[in-house]
């Protein structure tokens, strides 16, 4: 078959892509985390000795809860506040298209960028206190949520706006002549219709909120004293922040993948389940 | 038809990516036999410089030079990605005896260059057994500089509170503190916001506490240990009891309570927004090195002249103080990567010999870098001449005992974090000065 014979011409360029990009720093990254080293040529092999270290620093241990915590809010408060502005811009109201671009904007700025604007504004409605977001842990905690939401919901809003106009009207119909409430009506109605929505969404918000780096660079940089540190900048610290500690920082950042990886499976294997064929 | 251009589209794609990698190849085969010089530089403020001496060298000598610049902050992370590449920094700097140790097996032993014998004084180098691994190429003084102008201003006031009737007079804490307090007491007189610049907290910007300021109690600490070098005992030093920290704690309380911003808001400031007030003469002094007055002078609407522009020695109640002068030293030092090719590695000290020696390559040091250079081909008359380091070089030249670098030998980047979170955290409000203390005593055991 000609396809067969031109199978390695049509893989190779993405296959070599795939293998320079992704596969080799990934296997390299995973040799490096037993190793200890200076730069990434001159490794030598320590055995799990790293793994150790990561798990009994306490600056790990911290950003690992304040990541955790973090995720919690703002997966629910990006997808609460996505879903409801969604339905509402489906409603066919007024400048329904102008509200749709003007809260998918933020999503459009880099993180940096927005980790200093949100940091002036915060600072700025701080002065009057004399204080800054630095005084108090609480104060980075839910800027950084502020600033999750803002960024995010535009984006989860496009999504959920898909979804919803993709429900055929003729069911909705079909349950209001059944006499269902409006509340009934979400809730075994449209909800289980957009459920791939929120699959998607869900997915997003919880691997983006734990990944999350310049916004937390950019915002408190994990002041005061590293309290605000989510799991990505402690990785980067502790990589380029202290000599003789490379490769506890490459140790932190496998551990970090494998938590990603299993809490996205999991998310992802629980709502498909819920997901109905219409 | 569609099978021809689906191998071509193919390797379209193959032949670029190769292309991409071919480009250092080809130009390895033109460069000339005589080795190449990449030079890795720490100093953004003069990267532009560089690249001007990198021009005319290859005019002089027809030698390649590539000159890199880290951008402020990142110069570890860009030697540590750069020196893993086969195309490799030939020449890199280390701050010091702690940066050495990090990058040990990239050192070459520079004992037997020329560089080094020009070197006046040869305890400056970072050395480990009979080896040489760094070379100061720069000597640097910090302490606190004052805006002469208003200084004056204050002296000449009817109901000043102190008896001294100039800056000059001012020697040791009890004096700076009187003087200071009053000045805050008359501000609306003298037009400033505060007597101290702000004491920049922001993350990043931290290190003249962290560093600079800690160098004096720990030096005086050390000398009440030994007589040695405090920059080598301190690196020996697995615990510290920080016994000086009441007269951190004096300065540093002193900064912050005559200070242009409240204390609250501190951790939003830079250093480049304290050089800014002290140029724009809302403030009448700020502690920093003789780097800083190309900040001054860069100010747009800067009001401080030249001429007004003085030292003060950081005092902070100590015994003696009376004849401590500023500190003075560097964290630059100039290192050869062991591991290029022998070739790129005597490009490479010719290079450097050539610019602190040759005539030309003087000129750039003087008039364009502004180093004080540490090498004995220097003479008296080829220094720079702006103010900060003529003050530098009159310190230098005066009986007073001149603080060595003694931060030089803490331990790593973790232990300044740790001690300027602490220290932001006292700054706040939030933690007392016991905090700190055992921040600092707590995260040097464990980070040394």
């Amino acid at each position: 078959m000609a396809l067969k014979k031109y199978f390695p011409v049509f893989v190779l360029p993405t296959l070599a892509a795939f293998t320079i990009a992704f596969a080799v720093p990934f296997i390299l990254g995973l040799f490096l985390s037993f190793t200890e080293f200076t730069t990434v040529i001159d490794a030598q092999w320590v055995g799990i000795a790293n793994y150790i270290r990561a798990l009994s620093n306490d600056d790990f241990i911290n950003a690992l809860w304040f990541t955790v915590r973090f995720t919690v809010v703002s997966v629910v408060t990006v997808n609460v506040i996505a879903f409801a502005l969604a339905t509402l811009l489906t409603k066919g109201l007024k400048g329904t298209n102008i509200f749709r671009t003007a809260f998918f904007m933020p999503n459009l700025i880099g993180g940096i960028v927005l980790g200093y604007i949100w940091q002036l504004i915060i600072n700025g409605v701080l002065r009057f206190f004399d204080v800054t977001i630095t005084y108090d842990p609480k104060y980075g905690f839910w800027g950084l949520v502020i600033l999750m939401n803002w960024q995010l919901i535009g984006y989860m809003m496009i999504i959920y706006i898909a979804g919803l106009q993709n429900i055929p009207t003729d069911l909705q119909d079909a349950s209001k002549v059944d006499g269902a409430s409006r509340l009934q009506t979400l809730r075994n109605v449209t909800i289980p219709l957009v459920m791939p929505s929120i699959t998607i969404c869900l997915f997003l918000t919880i691997t983006n909120s734990f990944k999350l780096f310049d916004q937390n660079l950019a915002l408190t940089a994990g002041a005061p004293s590293k309290q605000t540190a989510m799991l990505a900048l402690d990785i980067y610290n502790t990589f380029y922040g202290r000599i003789g500690w490379e490769g506890v920082g490459q140790a932190k950042a496998v551990i970090f993948f494998a938590i990603v990886a299993v809490i996205s499976f999991i998310q992802l294997a629980l709502t498909r389940r819920r997901e109905v064929e219409q | 038809m569609k099978r021809i251009t689906a191998v071509l589209l193919s390797l379209a794609v193959v032949l670029t990516l190769a292309a991409c990698g071919k480009k250092d190849d080809n130009s390895d085969m033109n460069a000339p036999k005589a080795g190449t010089v990449y030079f890795l530089n720490f100093k953004p403020e003069v990267a532009d410089i560089y690249k001007e001496i990198a021009a005319e060298y290859k005019k002089e000598k027809g030698v390649d030079v590539k000159v890199v610049t880290a951008a402020s902050n990142t110069y570890e992370t860009t030697l540590k990605s750069e020196i893993a590449k086969a195309d490799a920094p030939t020449i890199f700097q280390i701050n010091g005896p702690v940066g050495y140790k990090a990058w040990a097996g990239y050192c070459e032993d520079l004992s037997d260059t020329k560089l080094y014998s020009y070197l006046t004084d040869k305890n400056l180098a970072v050395r480990s057994g009979n080896g040489v691994y760094g070379i100061p190429y720069v000597v640097e003084g910090y302490g606190i500089i004052y805006n002469d102008a208003i200084m004056r201003k204050y002296f000449a006031l009817k109901d000043k509170a102190v008896s001294i009737s100039k800056a000059t007079d001012i020697k040791d804490f009890e004096t700076l503190k009187a003087v200071v307090e009053d000045m805050t007491k008359h501000k609306k007189e003298l037009g400033i916001d505060g007597v101290f610049a702000s004491t920049s907290m922001g993350s990043g910007e931290q290190w003249r506490w962290t560093n600079h300021l800690a160098s004096v109690p720990v030096y005086y600490e050390m000398k009440d240990e030994s007589d040695d070098s405090t920059i080598v005992s301190t690196l020996g030093k697995k615990e510290i009891g920080f016994e000086y920290s009441k007269n951190f704690r004096n300065i540093f309380d002193l900064y912050l309570n005559n200070s242009v911003t409240a204390k609250g808001l501190l951790s939003g400031k830079s250093v480049d927004n304290a050089m800014a007030e002290f140029a724009l003469g809302k403030a009448a002094m700020v502690q920093n090195g003789n780097w800083a007055w190309e900040q001054i002078s860069g100010v747009s609407g800067n009001t401080v002249k030249a001429e007004d522009i003085k030292y003060l020695p950081i005092y902070t109640g100590a015994e003696g103080e009376e004849k401590q002068g500023l500190c003075i030293g560097t964290e630059n030092y100039l290192a050869i990567n062991k591991n290029a090719s022998a070739e790129d590695k005597k490009a490479s000290v010719e290079f450097l010999e050539w610019l602190f020696s040759s005539e030309k390559g003087k000129d750039y040091v003087v008039n364009k870098l502004k180093f004080i250079s540490p090498f004995n081909t220097f003479k008296d008359d080829e220094m720079p001449a702006d103010p900060l380091a003529k003050e530098i070089l009159s310190w230098m030249k005066k009986d007073v005992n001149n603080l060595e670098w003694t931060f030089n030998s803490f331990p790593g980047q973790q232990f300044k974090d740790d001690f300027g979170n602490a220290l932001l955290e006292y700054v706040q409000g939030s933690k007392d000065w016991s905090h700190v203390e055992s921040a600092f005593r707590t995260s040097w055991k464990n980070e040394r």
